[in-house]
Order: structure tokens, then sequence, then C-alpha cells
């Protein structure tokens, strides 16, 4: 019963993973296959993360099995369970939730299948679970930020900042707050006066804003957790009759394309990254796993820092 | 019957509670009454608050009729992504840098864009009035359909981007202003007053309320009530579809993905903050003005007074809640006339 159920999971799955990418089911000789469980397309992030992912594997000679979730955990669940059927060499995928894996990753522990976590991480006991995480640090992207701020900025006196949380609860969220937070520490003249979320959202980023301005006149310095927020507030300093750039100082985190349209325009001053491409990385991993070499651990992207000096001439390199 | 005199008592709650409200505000910030002019426009925590509350009051207005027949669209945010990820498709999605001067292009003539999105609106509520009039669905299962598969149609027409417009023109029916008053509130009065003539003037609101009262026994009276239901689900989809242009206009981009997402909730709290009972039949659409307005205030209070991010969905909701019992009519009774049996019961 349970079997045939099985076999017929893994025919859909392989049914929706041929349909996702086009590469022949048969490859000629033995390449390692690599199978990815996508959260979704949720962003301009994800969407970059996975045409990294399918370029990378193409340009690594490696077979990968692909399957979009569309943001919900069964359906990862579900797909992890195919590629188990199917004997990939290595799993790999970004969870969506942080709980709830460890019955999934036990099946693929027994099956001796190696799973590798993508940008988020998972909560759980068994540290054996999976080889390795890459992922970006979000404290440190925080951090990041904080300290472009105190080396920039040099107007005597006190600065005011106001701060576009992300997602109520999400570790992005957490993360890049804790970061940020920690660094102005050192610098009393910098206070964050103001602190709401604004859900990532472009929309919601500007009406939060907008309350903003018109409840406090002393802005210094805005701090968005993503660019989109920082996009939307932008608009709404615009709209206030004030320069953002130069009266107020706008920092954004992800470095996406629209970032880089507002500091060509000289409307904002600094994005830091948070790199969607991991492909490369991610496949380097697994080759060293399936030739038994050790990993580390924790892998974090690479990921720079973008004042809108720069902005101009990295443009044309920017994916996302 | 005179439908005035009606909700002339009716509104009488709302207001206070809106007034509340804005008191609330006031109290924290002192200068939330103060207007100026910048840019052309008005400036001011007022403006914000009408501006903000403009697609939602659209929405409510719609979702108000469908309501009143006994009906529900939860499928409204759907739409509002759909019709803003259609305006930004065929409007421009590419900025085009010519000897360093970013230039403006629209891929078709606005005007076409913007009936498209429209057009599109309509018939998203004409399958829900389909679904619900002539195949005889329940309403919230028919538009739930919708609710579901329209964000996957609106990811498909953005290809699940965030799809950024690049033509000015397009900018002025969320961030314009006409006379110093930014253009959506204008849109929102233009559609409250056509339908409040509609639903006054004519026997269109006796046969709405006739319809969410009894059916059949409405169909006996001679009102072709499938028909009057298929179109009222078109006008709400309609609502939605302005309500999306206006939002991607406002932010200068489609995201199909977070676009009126939970708007269908907030239109429906809008509808029941205004005193139109859920299960039909009456409605005032001056109070689902007022509820949107009460809506928007408390998201502006919640913004602005420094409420910590993680306590916000339950300050809305304790003071939905605080609403709701100022306008039952029964705890009032019980407050006032110490238990003395309630008649009737409502």
């Amino acid at each position: 019963m349970l079997k045939s159920r099985r076999s017929l999971l893994s025919a859909i799955v392989m049914g929706l993973v041929a349909g996702a990418v086009a590469m022949p089911a048969f490859a000629a000789d033995k390449k390692i296959t690599l199978g990815f469980a996508q959260v979704g397309a949720e962003s301009e992030w994800r969407a970059a993360n996975t045409v990294s992912i399918k370029e990378a594997a193409k340009a690594a000679g490696i077979d990968l099995k692909f399957s979009d979730a569309q943001q919900k955990q069964e359906n990862q669940i579900k797909a992890i369970r195919g590629y188990i059927a199917q004997k990939v060499d290595v799993i790999s995928f970004a969870p969506v939730v942080t709980t709830g894996w460890d019955t999934v990753l036990k099946e693929a522990k027994a099956a001796k299948i190696p799973v590798v976590l993508t940008d988020r991480s998972v909560d759980t006991k068994d540290e054996s679970l999976y080889v390795a995480m890459i992922a970006s640090d979000f404290t440190e992207e925080g951090r990041k930020a904080g300290k472009w701020l105190l080396e920039n900025y040099k107007t005597p006196g006190d600065v005011n900042i106001v701060e576009l949380q992300g997602t109520v609860g999400s570790a992005p969220a957490i993360e890049r707050k804790k970061g940020f937070e920690e660094v102005i520490k050192a610098d009393p003249r910098f206070k964050i006066t103001r602190s709401q979320t604004g859900d990532f959202t472009r929309a919601k980023g500007k009406e939060v804003m907008e309350a903003f301005l018109k409840a406090d006149a002393n802005i210094n310095v805005l701090y968005a957790h993503n660019d989109d927020m920082a996009i939307g507030a932008i608009q709404a300093i615009e709209a206030a009759g004030k320069k953002p750039g130069k009266d107020i100082i706008v920092i954004g985190v992800d470095a996406v394309k629209g970032a880089f349209e507002a500091m060509m325009a000289g409307k904002m001053n600094v994005s830091i990254e948070c790199n969607p491409q991991l492909g490369p990385q991610l496949m380097e991993v697994v080759k060293d796993i399936v030739a038994g070499k050790p990993v580390p651990r924790r892998i974090i992207t690479k990921e720079g820092v973008f004042p809108m000096e720069t902005a101009a001439k990295e443009f044309p390199n920017r994916k996302y | 019957m005179n439908l005035q005199s009606i909700s002339k008592g009716r509104l009488f709650w709302p207001l206070v509670a809106l007034f509340l409200m804005v008191m609330v505000n006031f109290w924290f910030n002192p200068d939330f009454f103060s207007i100026k002019v910048v840019n052309n426009g008005l400036y001011g925590s007022v403006i914000d608050i009408l501006n903000r509350a403009a697609p939602v009051m659209l929405i409510a207005m719609g979702m108000t009729l469908v309501i009143a027949t006994r009906g529900i669209d939860i499928s409204v945010g759907a739409t509002v992504a759909i019709s803003g990820a259609i305006a930004a498709a065929l409007i421009g999605g590419s900025l085009e840098i010519k000897d360093g001067v970013q230039t403006y292009v629209s891929n078709t003539p606005m005007s076409l864009a913007i009936l498209a999105a429209l057009g599109v609106g309509l018939l998203c509520g004409l399958w829900n009035g389909f679904l619900v009039a002539g195949v005889g669905m329940q309403p919230i299962i028919a538009t739930l359909i919708l609710m579901v598969a329209g964000r996957g149609i609106a990811q498909l027409i953005t290809g699940g981007q965030i799809v950024t417009i690049y033509y000015e023109p397009f900018f002025f029916f969320g961030n314009g202003f006409f006379l110093g008053v930014p253009f959506a509130i204008y849109l929102v009065a233009a559609v409250a007053v056509v339908l409040l003539l509609l639903v006054h003037r004519t026997a269109l609101g006796l046969f709405v309320q006739a319809v969410g009262l009894n059916p059949t026994a409405s169909r006996f009276s001679g009102i072709s009530a499938r028909a009057l239901i298929f179109w009222v689900y078109g006008f709400c989809g309609v609502t939605a579809a302005v309500a999306g242009v206006i939002i991607a206009s406002n932010v200068k981009s489609a995201d199909g993905n977070n676009a009126g997402l939970m708007m269908e909730l907030d239109a429906i709290l809008a509808v029941a903050l205004g005193g139109t009972s859920l299960d039909g039949g009456r409605f005032s659409l001056i109070g689902t003005l007022i509820g949107a307005l009460i809506l928007q205030t408390l998201s502006y209070a919640i913004y602005s007074l420094g409420v910590p991010p993680e306590i916000n969905l339950v300050v809305k909701a304790i003071v939905v809640f605080v609403v709701c019992l100022i306008q039952s009519e029964a705890l009032r009774n019980m407050l006032f006339q110490r238990r003395t049996r309630v008649e009737g019961q409502a």
C-alpha cells in the first residue's frame, strides 16, 4: 500500500520535474543527480535564486531534478520523498518553514542520501540529518548596514533612524534588526526612533513611511530590511517634499535591480547584498560530497555592500 | 419606505467609532489635523488616510451590494492583483536609458491598458456571478476558487517578479493631485455618487434588498434575481480592478504575490463596521465608507504611535472588537436598561 503510494507520488514528481527542466531523463554516463526542492517563486530574489541553481547545475554537468513547492511545506516534503524514491545522489532544499522536517530527513538518512540546506535553516535536535547549509548570514547583513552608516554619516548631532522591519517573526527581519542594533550601539548618537513592519513589500513600506513622516519631523536615516520597502518609502519621502538620499539617508538590503535604479538616480545611498546566486557554491559542495570529501557545515554566501557611487558601474552585472 | 431615514439612524454608531479613532490620533499626534501644500498637493495625515483608504472604500462598496444580496466575495484581493498585473504588463516593464537619461516607455497606450485591467476585473466578477447565480454554488465557495487561482494568474502575468512601471502619466491615478486633492479620492467619490443615485433614485436599491431578504419572494414579485446577482458580482469585480490600478499606480509596480493580500477581509470588515448585516438585505453604502475609514485611521494610529510590530494585529483586533460591541444594540440595551429583557433578540 505504502509502496504503491510512494511510487505514484514519485511518478507525479518525476512528471513535474521533467516539465520543470528540459533535460534528458536518461543521461549517458554516470552523472551526479541532485534533487532540489525550491520554496516557490514568491519574489525577485527567489526567481534569481532558481535561475542561479539551474544554470550552475548545467555548467557543472550535474543532472538537476527541480521542483517548486509553491510556498507549501507539504509539497516540499512530497518532492523530497520523490527524490528519495528516485535514489538521487544528493538532496537539497530551501526549507519554507523551520520546523517539521525530522521525519522526512530521517527517511533520507535511512536511504543514505546526504541533504544540503540552502538559504534557510531547519529546527532539529538531530544534527546528523543534514550535512551542510549554504545560506546568507542575515545578522551579518544587518551589521554591514550599521557599519556603513557609522562610517559614512558625518553630520554632527543626534541621528534619528526609522526602521522598516520585514515580516514579523521571519528570520531575516529578526536577524537584520539584531545585527544593525549591535553595531550602532557603539555610538550613542545613533538611535532608532521608530520601528514598524512593512511586510517586505513596496506598498506597505510606502504607507508606513508616510505615517512616520507626518508624525515625526526629525528623521535622518531610513533603514529598511529589504530594498522593496526602501523603494516604496523613497516615494513617500519624495511626496513629503524631501530629498531621499540627501535629506534622509536610505539604506536597504538585498541589492535587487530596483535598488540600483534608485541609487543611480541618487535617491538611495546603499544596498547590502543578500546574494541569491548560490548555485555555483551549491554545485561545488554537491561534487565534494559525492567525491567523499569533507565539507564545512555552515557555508556563508559571498555578499558585498553597494554604495550609490558604485551603482552605475555594477548595474549591468545585476541579474536580479 | 424612505431608505435615507433608516440609514441616518444606523450611521450614528459607526460615526462615533470613527470620531473616537480620530481623537486617539489627535491625542498622540497634535499635528494630526494640520494640512500644508507640498508639490502642488495637500499634504497631511487626514489626506493620507483618505488616500490610503481609497482602494478599500472602492472594493467595500462593491462588497456591500454583494453582501446585501446574501452573498460574499472573497476573491477581490486576487482580482486586485490580476488587474494590477495586467496594467503593469501592458504599460511598460522596462527602463530605457538613452545617453544616460532615463526615459519612459509605454508598451501599449495607457487608456487601452486600463480598459483591459478593468475589463479583466469585470470578467473575474462575472465569473463569480455565473458560479453563484448560474450554477447555484454557495458564494463563499464560488469566490474561493478565484481567490486561490487568481494569485496564480497574477503571478503568471508578472512572471513571478515584481514588475516595475516606468511610465510617468500612469502614476497620476495613485499619486496625482487634482485641485490639491489626491485623484484616488475623486474616483471613490464618483463611484459613491453614481451608486447612491442608482440605489436611492431608482428601484435598484430596493431590488438588491429584496433579493437579499427573500430571493423566492422577490422572484415571485417579478425581480430577475439571477441577473441581478450576476451583475452585482460583476460590479464588485470592477471596483476591485479600479483598486488594483490605483495600488499599482501608487507604488509604480505590480506585485502578484502581495498586491491586495487580505484585502477581501478588510473590505468585509468595512462593510460590517458600517452597519450592514452579513445576512443580507438592508445595507448602507455610506456606512461602508465610514467603516473603511475607521480601519485606515486605526492602521494610521498603529504606525504613528509606535506600537511594537509584534502586537499590531492584537491592537487591531481589540479595537475592532470594541467597535463591534459599541454597535451592538443588544449590548447597549444590556448596559443601559439594566436587565430588561431584549425583545426579539437581534
